[in-house]
């Protein structure tokens, strides 16, 4: 049946899994095989059913039809804890750790050591040592409580708490979302340790780049479908796996601008802002028509920038001026009238009314002009909202559904239609295309293009320098709550803009 | 080209039949655990209620006037817990209203009997009611949303305050209100239904409209369901949490008045405890406790619940300690039966 020869025999394979969800079939057959010592990467777009597909392997979810072999063994993974005791850990992408706890409590999460109920706290942290150090972080102290740690920080203790169960199989969900290049560097070096020691890892990311440097085979999902499985990485063409992804054709590639006009008036003028203890200093203004990135690592500042121009942060310094008119610091309203508009980093927790309608959601800004006298005019909300959603293609083209049931590049359709609805001069994108599929990204990149052909007034953060310096006119380098560099992106290079990130937090 | 065409084509009818498998998934789901659905399910415990109530206790449940009783008890609460709908669907809390009720029908009381004897208006001590209310539901508002304090907290600390001021301003004694106009009003009756009712479904259908058709009422739901995309769309979330604390409190002050109109009484000791009726009544109607989601028709229906239950319970001369059994089976039975409705739509997006 299976064959016993080490080179293809697969430690795990997965075969026509199948999971129906009321309403939608999530997966619907998908084939996978994972063997010892590899970096397996899982691409598809959102929706395509790779978080299904972990879930069904963490034993989150019971697969209605298909087989599961370990070791050339069916297998049936009923529950969490029996998909950690056959080897496999997963690494959600929302860090599932503690914060009120220890990294030793964290990593013994639901096995702790102990006996006859008392907890052996010693053996405990000894244990996590060896971990950590395995890890290459002996400089995390196991006793420190995981709050204090930064995203780096925790998703080592997930790792650690992975390899304390003795994982054969590591599944990684969007590892480098929310880490910067050094971490991602970083990060990488663990994983080729572990592979080293035999341990598979299943990658899961949207960088396509990423994979590129990490992966060893590719699997590709589709509409709940394996469309391509152990493709190579070396001998498979991006375009290829776009392709596959897609189904079409894609443009990956951000349109090209014509500069802005020589006469455009200057809308946003930011003067020596600063917030204790995050940024100080910052200049810079934004004219018509004209994109500006904002470029730097997680927590260099560049996120609480942009929400203290927005007023969701009440400056302790500087100024902001919109269209030569000053805005009192740390008032959203007073913003948003002034016409400035904000997407959120986090467009869960930030943007959405994740249980509401998305019409709701497009006109949460908009929703007290369009009523009369305090009375909301549902129907004029629907009618305004309808006509965003086919304008920016936001699909299922269904206002009345929950914005829940919407995937990231979708979600972030809504965010941007809800100040397209309230009409804004000055926009403010913060991470725009993260979490978003590649079909999205090409359309949301266009919009950005259109709208600042428009004369909106637009500032980009973006972690991905590449994304930064294709939409900006002029970018920003933020280092350590400082601005480090403003130039036009004409001037610059993805080495140079990295060196000066780098520079800076050296310093 | 034809090539690209048929790529292009092939996912697009996929993609049409999904959207048309989930919508239709909507449609049903709409059905069992949507705004209807789940206020028919209080209809029907209502119904099955009634017909306890006619089996065992026969005329003397299904009479208008019993039918009246049931009404007259279910008003008082009922104002209170339609102010707590707002509180709770804002993603709030409000401990304190029981007791503002008390101090609240007090000091009117007291306004009515001592200050100024006999001759107070009777709209002097309404005036005084609802302001005292009013009044402790902002300092509520303003200790939550600028203050920083957590809501439990706050209005605990202002159920305890309320109560004591009650006790301090009543001397411990209870003041008979007899205003003679005050005392006329909530003893009439219009189409044959008491002051008490009519005000308790004015009140109702004035929330319904506050909750569902205005803009304060999706500032509530959108400042319930997240507080921080509301702040960033521009939504002032600490004024409106500051206004649905208010509105909370000018529930229980209305709520004060017509205590006085229906006992007569100002004591510290009214409306003790009626925090945790309110609270239950607005659970059982399918207002999420979370936040995000409230329905006035539910809190009413859950009041009414409450109400034809302890009536039953009193037409067959059963103990107020067994219908306190009962409250709790039945608090608990509606919100497992929430929690898997919501569990079943969430498993289905």
């Amino acid at each position: 049946m299976v064959t016993d020869d080490p080179q293809t025999a697969g430690l795990l394979t997965m075969r026509g899994i199948v999971k129906q969800f009321p309403g939608a079939r999530a997966l619907d057959g998908v084939d996978l095989d994972i063997r010892a010592g590899e970096v397996h990467c899982l691409l598809g777009q959102n929706g395509a059913g790779k978080s299904t597909l972990i879930k069904v392997l963490a034993g989150a979810h019971q697969p209605d039809e298909g087989e599961i072999l370990i070791d050339g063994r069916p297998v049936t993974i009923t529950h969490p804890v029996a998909g950690l005791k056959l080897g496999i850990a997963t690494m959600y992408q929302e860090l599932d750790v503690v914060d009120g706890l220890s990294v030793a409590e964290n990593v013994y999460l639901g096995h702790e050591l102990a006996t006859a109920g008392f907890s052996q706290r010693r053996a405990a942290i000894q244990h996590t040592r060896k971990l950590l150090a395995r890890l290459g972080h002996s400089g995390i102290s196991p006793r420190r409580e995981v709050g204090t740690l930064s995203a780096a920080g925790k998703q080592i203790v997930s790792m650690a708490r992975a390899l304390s169960h003795d994982a054969r199989v590591i599944v990684m969900d969007e590892p480098s979302a929310v880490l910067d290049s050094e971490e991602v560097a970083n990060l990488f070096r663990v994983v080729r340790d572990l592979t080293a020691e035999g341990v598979a890892v299943v990658y899961i990311s949207h960088r396509l780049e990423e994979i590129r440097q990490i992966g060893d085979r590719i699997t590709v999902l589709k509409d709940g479908r394996t469309v391509a499985s152990g493709l190579a990485v070396a001998d498979t063409p991006t375009a290829e796996l776009i392709r596959l992804m897609t189904g079409r054709n894609v443009e990956y590639a951000i349109p090209r601008r014509p500069p802005v006009a020589d006469d455009a008036p200057t809308l946003v003028h930011v003067e020596n802002l600063g917030l204790r203890g995050s940024f100080s200093d910052v200049s810079f203004d934004v004219r018509a028509g004209e994109v500006v990135g904002l470029a730097g690592l997680v927590g260099s500042g560049r996120s609480e920038i942009l929400e203290t121009v927005f007023g969701a942060r009440k400056a302790t310094s500087g100024r902001v001026e919109i269209g030569g008119t000053a805005l009192r610091p740390g008032s959203v309203p007073e913003a948003v009238r002034a016409g400035i508009g904000l997407c959120p980093e986090e467009r869960k927790s930030q943007g959405l009314l994740l249980d509401e309608p998305v019409y709701r959601n497009i006109t949460l800004t908009s929703f007290s002009r369009t009523a009369r006298a305090g009375f909301l005019d549902e129907a004029g909300e629907k009618r305004e909202a309808g006509a965003q959603i086919s304008a920016l293609d936001v699909r299922p083209a269904d206002g009345d559904r929950h914005a829940r049931t919407l995937s990231g590049g979708n979600q972030q359709k809504v965010l941007l239609a809800r100040w397209l609805v309230h009409g804004c001069r000055v926009l403010l994108l913060d991470e725009p295309t993260r979490g978003v599929d590649v079909g999205a990204r090409a359309e949301i990149y266009a919009l950005i293009a259109e709208l600042a052909a428009r004369g909106t007034a637009v500032v980009v953060v973006s972690s991905e320098i590449e994304e930064v310096l294709g939409l900006a006119d002029r970018v920003l380098v933020v280092s350590e709550g400082r601005v480090v560099h403003e130039g036009p992106t004409s001037q610059i290079d993805e080495h140079r803009v990295l060196d000066l990130v780098m520079e800076g937090s050296a310093a | 080209m034809s090539d690209q065409d048929l790529t292009a084509k092939v996912p697009a009818a996929d993609e049409s039949a999904r959207v048309e498998n989930a919508s239709t998934a909507v449609g049903r789901r709409s059905l069992l655990s949507g705004g209807a659905g789940r206020n028919l399910g209080l209809v029907i415990a209502l119904v099955a209620l009634c017909v306890v109530g006619v089996i065992t206790a026969g005329d003397r449940f299904a009479s208008v006037n019993n039918l009246l009783t049931i009404l007259r008890l279910a008003a008082i609460i009922g104002v209170l817990s339609i102010g707590m709908t707002f509180v709770i669907t804002g993603g709030g809390i409000d401990l304190s209203v029981g007791s503002v009720l008390g101090l609240a029908s007090v000091w009117a009381s007291t306004v009515a009997t001592q200050t100024m004897a006999n001759d107070t208006h009777w709209v002097v001590m309404v005036g005084v009611a609802l302001l005292v209310g009013l009044g402790a539901g902002l300092v509520n508002g303003v200790l939550i949303a600028y203050g920083k304090v957590v809501a439990f907290i706050a209005t605990l600390a202002m159920m305890v305050a309320a109560r004591g001021l009650a006790e301090i301003i009543a001397n411990r004694q209870t003041q008979i209100v007899k205003v003679q106009g005050f005392l006329d009003f909530f003893r009439a009756d219009v189409l044959g239904i008491p002051t008490l009712v009519w005000i308790f479904v004015l009140v109702a259908v004035g929330a319904w409209i506050l909750l569902n058709r205005t803009t304060f009422g999706r500032r509530t739901i959108a400042v319930g369901g997240n507080p921080e995309a509301a702040r960033l769309a521009g939504i002032n979330v600490k004024r409106h949490t500051t206004y649905l604390y208010a509105l909370a409190g000018l529930a229980a002050g209305i709520a004060g008045v017509m205590m006085l109109g229906r006992t007569s009484a100002g004591s510290s000791t009214n409306g003790l405890y009626y925090e945790l009726d309110a609270i239950a009544a607005v659970v059982v109607g399918g207002t999420l406790l979370a936040g995000g989601r409230g329905t006035i028709v539910g809190t009413v229906l859950g009041v009414l619940i409450f109400s034809t239950l302890t009536n039953v319970f009193t037409q067959n001369n059963l103990s107020i300690s067994a219908q306190a059994v009962a409250k709790g089976v039945i608090i608990v039975v509606a919100v497992m039966l929430q929690q898997r409705i919501a569990e079943r739509s969430r498993a289905s997006t």
